[in-house]
């Protein structure tokens, strides 16, 4: 084992003395002329125990959905995660009748894929949009996200923090849009201001297949437009983009949001595959087509490129913003905030609190 | 010939059409049904169709494609493609449609704006009150004396568009249709149903039309007709209600036939074809078998109730309820003739009056122009004089410089030549002696 690992060391050293002497010229930058490395140290096993910890840890993830009943909510998010998370409204079983206010659900579930965990949340909103007077829907919503990051806060300020604090905030809330095909409705617009400082919206177009790929096209550039004239930001939020690379990978996403998603957990058959679809008497729509709908777009920008981000900016964004709100509305006065007193500056009493993965 | 037993007449208590005798021989009042319909066609019909439902369900497309017309084109856009109203309204539109030498007048009632708003509350009310004003028209108009030219505004039908959610009703639903129902013959409609599959679709109308007796809501019925062929087709549509329909124009290739539907990347939805959707049995029914049913409908039943009722208000109180516009007197014909002739010479006289004080008007302010201009021009007039009289001045001002100058300039001369002769004699005297 040990004659190997020497082995493997110095064929690595070989290899980070040629790439060090290669680079060697542009060394000579503004960075500090530092320790150049004539031996194999292990940075980059970091990745490998990040990994690790994160498989162990597992992550969490918490998603809303709003919109009005009968968009087929539940059956896309059913369908992003591949497994019966939340209860559709269509079963016969399902008894509930529309209620009068707005009555949030939490639904939380654990998958794993190839040893990774996830604790998804789901929060459904019934009953959202649905009344014949729809005033102040949003409230309960409001205040639910609200609660959410207060109670981070309080469990942030304790002395005696947690190591992982339980993250409960929500981390992306995707908006419904039903397919009329002309613009946003008076009620889309006042949930999406209100709710665009406090939380990353994901706008999606509901129920697609109603709509003809030309219909699609100017639906959308009108959303974008109605969205940019009334000043709602939806993720990504361009004022959030670190670097270029992101800023051109995020504006081709901005160019085609909201994505226009169909949702089925049923499949069927085409050309000898197995494909999740809707079957109408005149095609089969295949979700997970690109060129039928967008589907595929929204799962990969939710759960394999953005899933990260999107907990970065609720953390390190909304979060950020609640916390100054919340502070100074308390003007700096902790002792009303917390039964404790603020946590001291002394180096020696800081907690050690892992990066929430 | 006919003997009629007048023991039989008396204490038969049945009617007449119990007696059907047989005919010796070829009467001629079986041709009856073609003079009805000769006279219909020279008349015309007229029929006046209400869409109801949010915004985006597709109801001008609808329009567009029962009547095959563009109702609502890119030169003259429906109300959902301007610019977008929250106030709610109800807007009409006329269209004179011919087909095989018979005219059909055809209103569409609009209602851009329903259920758009965050708040719904009573969005209904602007939809009854045009209703209820339709029959209110209708109403006065056959309470005159002069009854010739009856235009029958009613709203013959409304079509409701309920958005295919595949649950059930809204409450926004139900409550239209339960305030709608007594005054209008309702007929529900799922838009958009390209959006459901065959299943969804079977349970969705199964869903809706358990919540439609649950409110008791009475949508319009079929009537039962005496022809078996006629009760079957019926008895089909009442299974298929409510009827599930796509709509559209543009006109797609599909396997070598020209068809009207919607091209999607899966495939094309056509519009005529039974399998896929509700719309050629919509368009049956509305146009080719029950139109006139659903007139008769809104006059025997629906028109009787409003005018009941409205009646029952004026009696019931002794006194005229109604506002001064339906004001329905029990005088006698004459009396009324005289009241509507003074009325009418009242209105003229107003007329004239009105007109004459315009002309009045119109003839002072004419004659302030007039003297306005006139004192302008005079203004002017003096203005130029005065210029004149000014540049006149300067002039003999410059005038009597000039002759000034010109006088000193010659008497300059005349001493200057005086000089010059002076000194020229002097030379000559002096060459004179110098050569002596």
């Amino acid at each position: 084992m040990g004659i190997e690992e020497t082995k493997k060391e110095s064929e690595l050293e070989a290899e980070v003395q040629l790439e060090l002497r290669q680079s060697a010229p542009s060394f000579q930058t503004g960075f500090i002329r530092g320790t150049d490395l004539f031996g194999y140290v292990g940075i980059e096993a970091v990745l490998d125990q990040m990994r690790r910890k994160t498989m162990k840890a597992g992550f969490e993830f918490n998603i809303m959905v709003v919109g009005q009943s009968g968009l087929g909510k539940s059956t896309l998010v059913n369908t992003l995660f591949k497994s019966k998370v939340s209860r559709k409204s269509c079963t016969p079983d399902y008894e509930e009748k529309i209620s009068k206010t707005v009555k949030l659900h939490t639904v939380s579930h654990v998958i794993e894929e190839k040893g990774v965990k996830m604790k998804l949340t789901v929060i459904d909103t019934p009953g959202f949009g649905d009344q014949i007077n729809n005033e102040n829907c949003w409230e309960p919503i409001v205040k639910y996200i609200n609660e959410q990051y207060e109670k981070y806060l309080r469990e942030e300020l304790n002395i005696n923090r947690k190591r992982r604090i339980p993250d409960s905030r929500v981390h992306c809330c995707i908006y419904f849009l039903p397919a009329t095909g002309h613009r946003l409705r008076p009620i889309d617009l006042e949930f999406m201001k209100r709710l665009g400082k406090i939380v990353s919206i994901v706008p999606v177009i509901a129920k697609a297949d109603t709509l003809t790929v030309e219909e699609r096209q100017e639906f959308k550039e009108r959303i974008r437009k109605d969205l940019t004239s009334n000043g709602i930001h939806v993720y990504p939020q361009r004022e959030y983009d670190e670097d270029p690379e992101e800023r051109v990978l995020n504006d081709r996403i901005r160019e085609s949001i909201p994505f226009a998603v169909v949702g089925t957990d049923k499949e069927h058959q085409v050309n000898g595959n197995k494909v999740l679809g809707r079957k109408t008497k005149w095609g089969i729509i295949e979700v997970e087509n690109v060129a039928h709908c967008e589907f595929a777009n929204l799962r990969d920008l939710l759960i394999r490129s953005h899933l990260q981000d999107l907990k970065d900016v609720t953390h390190n964004i909304h979060y950020e913003s609640y916390r100054v709100r919340r502070l100074n509305e308390s003007n700096m006065n902790f002792s009303e905030l917390v039964l404790s007193s603020w946590p001291l500056k002394n180096g020696t009493d800081t907690c050690e609190t892992e990066s929430q993965l | 010939t006919m003997n009629i037993d007048p023991r039989s007449s008396r204490t038969n208590n049945n009617p007449v059409l119990q007696q059907q005798k047989n005919l010796d021989g070829y009467v001629g009042f079986a041709s009856l049904p073609n003079q009805v319909y000769r006279k219909s066609v020279k008349r015309g019909f007229e029929f006046t169709l209400m869409v109801v439902g949010e915004s985006g369900l597709g109801k001008s497309t609808l329009i567009n494609s029962l009547f095959l017309t563009d109702l609502y084109s890119t030169e003259y856009p429906g109300p959902s493609h301007r610019i977008k109203k929250t106030v709610q309204q109800v807007e009409q539109s006329k269209v004179l449609i011919k087909e095989g030498g018979v005219q059909l007048l055809l209103t569409i009632v609009d209602t851009p704006g329903f259920g758009d708003a965050v708040d719904n509350s009573n969005c209904w009310q602007p939809i009854i009150d045009h209703i209820d004003s339709k029959f209110e028209d209708y109403l006065n108009s056959e309470s005159r004396v002069n009854r010739r030219q009856m235009p029958d505004s009613r709203i013959h039908c409304c079509l409701y568009f309920i958005a295919p959610s595949g649950h059930g009703l809204k409450p926004l639903d139900i409550e239209f249709m339960k305030r709608l129902h007594e005054k209008v013959n309702v007929i529900p409609l799922i838009a958009k149903a390209d959006t459901l599959t065959p299943e969804e679709c079977q349970q969705f109308k199964k869903q809706i039309m358990r919540e439609i007796q649950e409110h008791k809501i009475k949508i319009y019925e079929f009537p039962e007709t005496d022809d078996e062929e006629e009760n079957r087709l019926v008895k089909k549509i009442k299974d298929k209600l409510p009827l599930a329909v796509v709509g559209s124009n543009t006109i797609i290739e599909v396997n070598g036939k020209r068809v009207r539907g919607r091209q999607y990347p899966w495939g094309v939805a056509e519009v005529e074809n039974s399998d896929h959707c509700d719309f050629t049995i919509l368009r049956d029914m509305l146009i080719r078998t029950h139109m006139q049913d659903l007139k008769d409908v809104t006059n025997n039943v629906h028109y009787e109730n409003y005018r009941s009722r409205k009646l029952a208000a004026v009696t019931y109180n002794g006194v005229d309820n109604n506002k001064a516009k339906g004001q329905l007197s029990t005088k006698s014909p004459l009396a009324q003739m005289e009241e509507e002739r003074r009325e009418h010479v009242t209105k003229m006289k107003k007329m004239e009056m009105e007109m004459e004080q315009v002309f009045e008007m119109k003839v002072k302010e004419k004659v302030q122009k007039l003297t306005s201009r006139d004192c302008e021009l005079q203004r002017r007039h003096e203005q130029m004089k005065k210029n004149l009289e000014a540049q006149h001045k300067e002039l003999e001002e410059k005038r009597r410089v000039f002759e000034d100058e010109r006088s000193n300039w010659e008497l300059q001369q005349r001493l200057e030549q005086q000089k010059m002769e002076a000194s020229r004699t002097l030379e000559k005297n002096k060459k004179k002696g110098k050569i002596f």
